[in-house]
């Protein structure tokens, strides 16, 4: 399967659109060799505002470009996108309804070797708090393309969680997204999996697979936007087959897990529903293969879980 | 003993430490080399000459509290933690491996001898000012040393701990800047010019002595000027070369986060083992 670098379908598409588009500008603070920018800079070194290790900053000045008409996407490490410039992402950018695009890299088990301080599980719990703000992770680099090019098309703030390496393509370059529009992209009558991001839809189309061969036949919902949340394809997933499994590189707490319990909760879902996540840990060092195991993100995990929920309703 | 015998000595270690730094960054074929190897002459001469640690007693009350601010350098910190006798040499190898007590930043309650949780640049010298103060309300003896990046210098924080040392005159913090004049984007100087690093801490009411983070005996003479000033947190401006001891590293960007391969692992090695002091 074809793949491409996450990153470099951001980095490319931003040079797409700043082609065309003088409004748009690219905000780092010292992670560009890591998110990818460089290329854009390379083209642009103008409109590439680094401002050094002062992520706050970075938001700040997002903002202020923002004020005078400037389309800003700002790049930084999730951990550090999320925890370290809450306030000025909260207040400056989305409380003062200005257009600010930020993107959060190596979200989740993704961080690997860098460990616990820079591996957000917490990210969208955080992001998903701040009223309007429209979240986004895309499952592949069609996907990825594709948002940022809605983000820039649309005025107001969006948060982009995006693994920056490479990630196997699900969808074809000219394939259509909406905000708040899920993709159904496996049917399957006895259980769904609603997935966010590249690692967990990847893991749940392999337990898909396993489950096949036992019989069971598992849908997947590529979620891809958290907010707003495609509603009515995740609910009426979920009743068609009456379970349903979230699947999250992040803490089941306040992330899609949360999103989809309290979905289900208002809307009298009687199902069967699971959620796969971090359980309540921090991060740890390893790779992204281990950590997806040590955490209980991984196909066989989501295969138990189906197989539990299977048994028991 | 004289300071220039002391100086050799620790030059010696300092060779010992910058080994370690590479041979683990290999292992792990992770981690930062160039900010380790920059560093590693200042913590050399904290860990085996000022620092009043006991590695067995790790948790000793009146124990000197070390900070590494600039966590992603955990290398030059781990390897001199290890050679000092808090836990064992071979162990070094197991950076940033599964299960391993040395993470990929470094972890408080982890590891013997690692104070406080680094690793978002800018919160080190925070923890370090809550460090001190806490000294100054027991009317304890300790004393805070804490390691910033440069670059680290960007993150605001870092300047409201500044202020903060100042408003309470912890005279028992004093913060080391390796000065290596390179970020992860590139030089300070373009990513985000710093001017004068000196003048900067002096504003906010630090005493400031500059040296050469690469010459043991300047370093010695000015820890040791350094113990002496009264009345205000004491900032020391280390001057040094990024990736410092391994000639192909030295000064380079590209050597900010990347392991070695097996070649350029075997020249690393001989040149620190071999090289001038």
């Amino acid at each position: 399967m074809e793949s491409k670098e996450m990153r470099a379908a951001y980095a490319d598409t931003l040079i797409e659109l700043a082609t065309t588009n003088r409004d748009i500008v690219v905000l780092e603070a010292d992670l560009m060799r890591a998110t990818g920018t460089g290329s854009f800079q390379k083209l642009f070194p103008d409109r590439l505002v680094n401002v050094g290790v002062a992520e706050a900053n970075m938001v700040g000045v997002a903002s202020g470009l923002s004020a005078t008409g400037k389309i800003p996407f700002a790049s930084t490490f999730a951990c550090f996108a999320s925890r370290r410039v809450f306030d000025q992402f909260f207040l400056s950018a989305n409380y003062a309804r200005l257009n600010v695009k930020l993107v959060g890299t190596d979200p989740g088990v993704t961080a690997a070797y860098n460990g616990g301080t820079h591996m957000p599980f917490e990210d969208l719990g955080l992001m998903r708090t701040i009223p309007g703000l429209t979240i986004v992770e895309p499952s592949d680099p069609a996907s990825c393309a594709a948002f940022v090019r809605l983000a820039a098309a649309m005025y107001g703030c969006v948060y982009l969680r995006l693994p920056r390496k490479a990630a196997a393509f699900l969808y074809p370059a000219g394939e259509k997204f909406e905000f708040g529009r899920a993709k159904r992209l496996k049917e399957g009558k006895d259980l769904v999996f609603a997935a966010l991001g590249s690692l967990m839809v990847g893991e749940c189309l392999k337990a898909a697979q396993v489950l096949a061969g036992e019989g069971v036949e598992a849908g997947v919902v590529d979620v891809l936007c958290l907010k707003p949340l495609d509603e009515v394809t995740i609910l009426t997933a979920a009743k068609a087959t009456g379970r349903i499994i979230s699947a999250e590189n992040h803490q089941v707490m306040g992330g899609l897990g949360s999103a989809i319990a309290e979905l289900l909760a208002e809307h009298r879902f009687g199902g069967g529903f699971k959620r796969i996540g971090i359980r309540d840990e921090f991060g740890e060092v390893g790779t992204q293969d281990y950590l997806v195991k040590r955490f209980g993100l991984g196909a066989p995990d989501l295969a138990d879980a189906a197989r539990k929920l299977m048994k028991e309703s | 003993m004289k300071l220039e015998e002391r100086a050799r000595e620790l030059e010696a270690k300092a060779r010992e430490l910058r080994f370690h730094i590479v041979d683990m960054v290999h292992a792990a074929q992770s981690g930062h080399c160039g900010g380790s190897l920059s560093a590693a002459d200042i913590v050399t001469a904290l860990y085996f000459e000022f620092l009043n640690i006991d590695p067995a007693n790790p948790d000793k009350g009146d124990r000197d509290r070390f900070v590494l601010s600039k966590g992603h350098a955990c290398p030059v910190q781990y390897a001199a933690l290890a050679l000092r006798g808090f836990f064992p040499v071979a162990e070094l190898r197991s950076l940033r491996a599964m299960h391993s007590r040395l993470q990929g930043h470094p972890v408080q309650g982890k590891l013997p001898g690692i104070e406080v949780t680094t690793g978002s640049l800018g919160v080190g010298i925070c923890e370090a000012v809550g460090l001190a103060l806490e000294a100054r309300l027991r009317k304890a003896s300790w004393r805070v040393w804490a390691v910033l990046g440069d670059g680290e210098l960007g993150e605001g924080a870092v300047w409201e701990a500044a202020q903060a040392a100042t408003k309470f005159g912890l005279d028992n913090l004093i913060a080391v800047v390796d000065n290596n004049g390179l970020q992860n984007d590139g030089y300070c100087r373009d990513i985000l010019p710093l001017r004068s690093i000196p003048d900067k801490f002096r504003a906010f009411g630090w005493a400031v002595l500059e040296m050469d983070g690469h010459d043991m005996e300047d370093i010695l003479r000015t820890f040791g000027k350094a113990l002496l000033i009264t009345g205000s947190p004491v900032c020391v401006v280390a001057k040094t070369v990024k990736g410092k001891g391994v000639s192909f590293m030295e000064d380079k960007r590209d050597w900010h986060g990347k392991a070695p391969n097996a070649e350029q692992y075997a020249q690393a090695v001989a040149e620190i083992k071999g090289g001038p002091a």
